[in-house]
């Protein structure tokens, strides 16, 4: 499938969030430790609305423990993080602020979604269930209005007609497919991506890179995409961040990046990887 | 409710003899239990039709049949046909066979859990079966068959008390016939008391076990 | 041999109350488990002490003992029961405390991704559990549960002992009458097996069920009972063999 292809009724059915420009994400100093390991060493920076931006680094740089965070998988041991203005650590409770509640964490994380590495997609329901459950109970949507949506996006990700199957009877790559639907099926400001390609085999790797670039092409969804496909990144991305020991070490726009990095780490690792 | 300490001190003497007497039980039916467990595993594993398949049929009968009505035909039945036993014999056999069809299969789960590399190992250097046996599977496969023998042996210590219903003197036979002649029911709670006590100290150690020796 | 008068009076009616107790005691036993194994991963300290109290005691307790007591001491603290239900109440809370270890142990074997995902769509805890964590589990905890299905079965033959008519007692009634043991046991014990047949074909059913319902094929296993584990206290009572995730 190709971006020429999209009708205004698939585009529909992506309801794009305004894009003002204005600042979406941010992490506000923070730390995150495992055991003795600092991964993340007092950390700044902020992604605006709208924006596509990769990370890349090292393994054990602390990528996916930024998405993780942002998705609250992980808690950090210090710092804030916001989310369209609302923050996602911490409420405001008689006037102090204290670690968010679940109720608070569920209010600002509706507008987050994530794709896994693994995919994840529940095996005991079929597909269009997958993709309708959470907009149903989350949401509340009726089933008729969710499974419509869901259709629409199993039509954009080149999967229509496997609704009707459990997950275990698709590939990795199909797989992968439907966890994106699953996920923009939320309707979310923000799209993490973890690795996402990492777990297919080599020939389902571009079907599901051609899917992402069409979304970045056609949607004004922010996107914060941990990957190695340097190529993809180059593609969709409108600010790359290099990450070492923690702590973004380098940052702009790919071509700048990616052909004349300024620092000496980004260098080493780019050849390495390319 | 009342509670009466005189009628716990009055109970208190058979109380302990009915201890003896359980963990007599205890552990002469877990070593029949142990010994006959092995041997129907092994004759599970035996490569002889009419071996194998009259154990596997007997073992599975014994398992999916209660222990209880196993006990009666043990006291009632076999001696039209053979030995007549006491109460105490015919629980601790009762108990030992029955449990030996349960660490039949753990013996079969520890052998078949010793990677077949071993088995080709031990034949690549010719050793006989025997020693292939003992020097090589068992001892490998022990690790894996200590915890569940235990669990097992707790289940039984669970069910000991079945016996009394053919007239062991155990701890629930003492404190049924105590209550009988007292009308009291102190004793039978006294009992309850004494089944947590001792399960679960033991349940604890089996789990310490289990940490030691699996990995 | 036993005259036809006698099995029509007690043998039969006394194999519907073995069915009958083994029923009513399973669906106790069910509700046990559920509770106290959902319990026992609560988040407030005090539900989790509370619920692992219960399984430490209960999985203590000897289910004759139990019933005993509950039988003859229970009325002096001011509580009657009939004996069918002092019986079916020993059961189903002594083995709903191994059966909140197979909840309990399926459960977390549920790999954390899928909590994970559920999480990325903002399920609740109760939505995560009730849509994932048990829809998964339970296709492992069928297996587990006909095992604990035909303990408890065996476990029903206790009831005689507290005068319920079930099948054992008629059975000791007329060895009293009749003498006639051999052939008496023998049938009963026969009885019994096929009972445990019938379960084990039902939790057969069930559990291909099961694994349908998440897209997987179940595996051939043979034997009526395959039952390592029912009994065995240890943690590992519920741990999962199919699916080989994690």
């Amino acid at each position: 499938m190709s971006a020429d292809t999209h009708s205004a009724q698939t585009l529909d059915t992506l309801a794009n969030p305004p894009v003002d420009g204005s600042e979406l994400i941010r992490f506000d100093q923070v730390t995150k430790r495992f055991g003795d390991n600092t991964v993340l060493d007092r950390l700044d920076f902020s992604v605006d609305s709208g924006k596509h931006v990769t990370l890349i680094g090292p393994s054990g740089s602390g990528k996916t423990t930024i998405l993780r965070l942002l998705m609250t998988l992980a808690t950090p041991d210090e710092g804030t993080i916001w989310v369209g203005g609302d923050c996602l650590t911490h409420e405001e409770r008689g006037g102090r602020l204290v670690r968010a509640g679940e109720k608070h964490v569920r209010e600002v994380r509706k507008n987050i979604g994530m794709v896994f590495q693994q995919f994840n997609l529940f095996p005991n329901m079929k597909v269009l269930r997958n993709i309708t459950e959470a907009p149903v109970t989350v949401l509340g949507l009726s089933r008729d209005e969710a499974e419509e949506r869901a259709r629409g996006l199993l039509e954009l990700v080149g999967l229509g007609e496997h609704v009707d199957k459990y997950p275990t009877q698709l590939s990795g790559g199909q797989q992968q497919r439907v966890a994106i639907a699953r996920a923009l099926a939320m309707r979310p400001q923000v799209l993490l991506l973890d690795e996402v390609t990492s777990a297919l085999d080599p020939e389902l790797v571009a079907g599901v890179l051609d899917v992402l670039r069409d979304i970045a092409r056609t949607t004004d969804i922010t996107m914060l995409c941990v990957t190695h496909e340097m190529n993809f990144a180059r593609d969709i991305s409108d600010q790359v961040l290099m990450f070492d020991a923690g702590r973004v070490i380098e940052s702009g726009p790919p071509e700048k990046i990616f052909s004349d990095p300024e620092q000496e780490r980004t260098r080493e690792f780019l050849s390495a990887v390319l | 409710m009342n509670w009466d300490w005189n009628v716990v001190n009055d109970f208190m003497p058979r109380f302990w003899d009915g201890v003896l007497v359980t963990v007599q039980a205890l552990a002469v039916g877990s070593l029949i239990a142990f010994a006959l467990g092995l041997v129907w595993a092994l004759a599970q594993r035996s490569a002889r039709v009419w071996v194998r398949w009259p154990v596997v049929a007997v073992t599975e009968f014994v398992r999916n049949t209660p222990l209880l009505v196993q006990l009666f035909f043990l006291f009632y039945v076999v001696p039209n046909f053979g030995p007549s036993m006491s109460p105490l014999a015919t629980g601790i056999v009762g108990l030992g066979l029955h449990y030996s069809t349960y660490t039949a299969e753990v013996y079969r789960a520890g052998i078949d859990g010793v990677p077949a590399g071993q088995w080709e190992a031990a034949t690549a250097l010719s050793l006989p079966r025997g020693r292939t046996w003992r020097a090589v599977i068992l001892p490998q496969a022990i690790r894996r068959v200590v915890p569940p023998l235990g669990n097992y042996v707790i289940a039984m210590l669970k069910d000991s008390p079945m016996i009394a219903t053919i007239g062991a003197f155990d701890m629930l036979g003492e404190a049924q016939t105590f209550s009988n002649e007292t009308f009291t029911t102190e004793a039978l709670t006294v009992v309850g008391v004494a089944f947590i006590v001792i399960a679960y100290p033991a349940s604890l150690l089996i789990r310490v076990l289990e940490r030691r020796l699996v990995r | 041999m036993m005259s036809s008068e006698f099995f029509t009076i007690w043998f039969l009616p006394g194999v519907w109350i073995t069915v009958q107790v083994t029923l009513y005691a399973a669906v106790l036993g069910a509700a046990v488990s559920f509770g106290i194994g959902l319990a026992r991963d609560s988040r407030l300290w005090i539900v989790r002490f509370a619920a692992g109290a219960y399984f430490e005691v209960f999985r203590g307790m000897s289910a004759l003992v139990l019933m005993f007591w509950m039988f003859f001491a229970l009325p002096l603290f001011g509580w009657q029961l009939e004996p069918m239900w002092a019986g079916v109440s020993a059961l189903g809370l002594t083995y709903g405390a191994y059966g909140s270890e197979i909840v309990r142990g399926s459960l977390a074997a549920v790999p954390t991704a899928q909590k994970e995902a559920g999480v990325a769509l903002d399920f609740t805890r109760w939505q995560r559990l009730r849509l994932i964590e048990l829809p998964q589990a339970w296709p492992d905890m069928v297996p587990p549960f006909n095992n604990l299905l035909i303990e408890l079965l065996k476990g029903t033959a206790l009831v005689s002992v507290i005068t319920v008519a079930d099948m054992t007692f008629a059975g000791n009634l007329l060895r009293l009458g009749t003498n006639q043991t051999t052939p008496i046991y023998t049938l009963l014990l026969a009885l019994y097996f096929v009972l445990a047949f019938v379960i084990t074909r039902g939790m057969r059913m069930l559990e291909r069920r099961a694994k349908a319902g998440i897209g997987e094929r179940p595996e051939k296993s043979g034997g009526i009972g395959a039952k390592t584990g029912a009994r065995g206290d240890g943690p590992r009572a519920g741990s999962r063999s199919a699916g080989g995730v994690r």
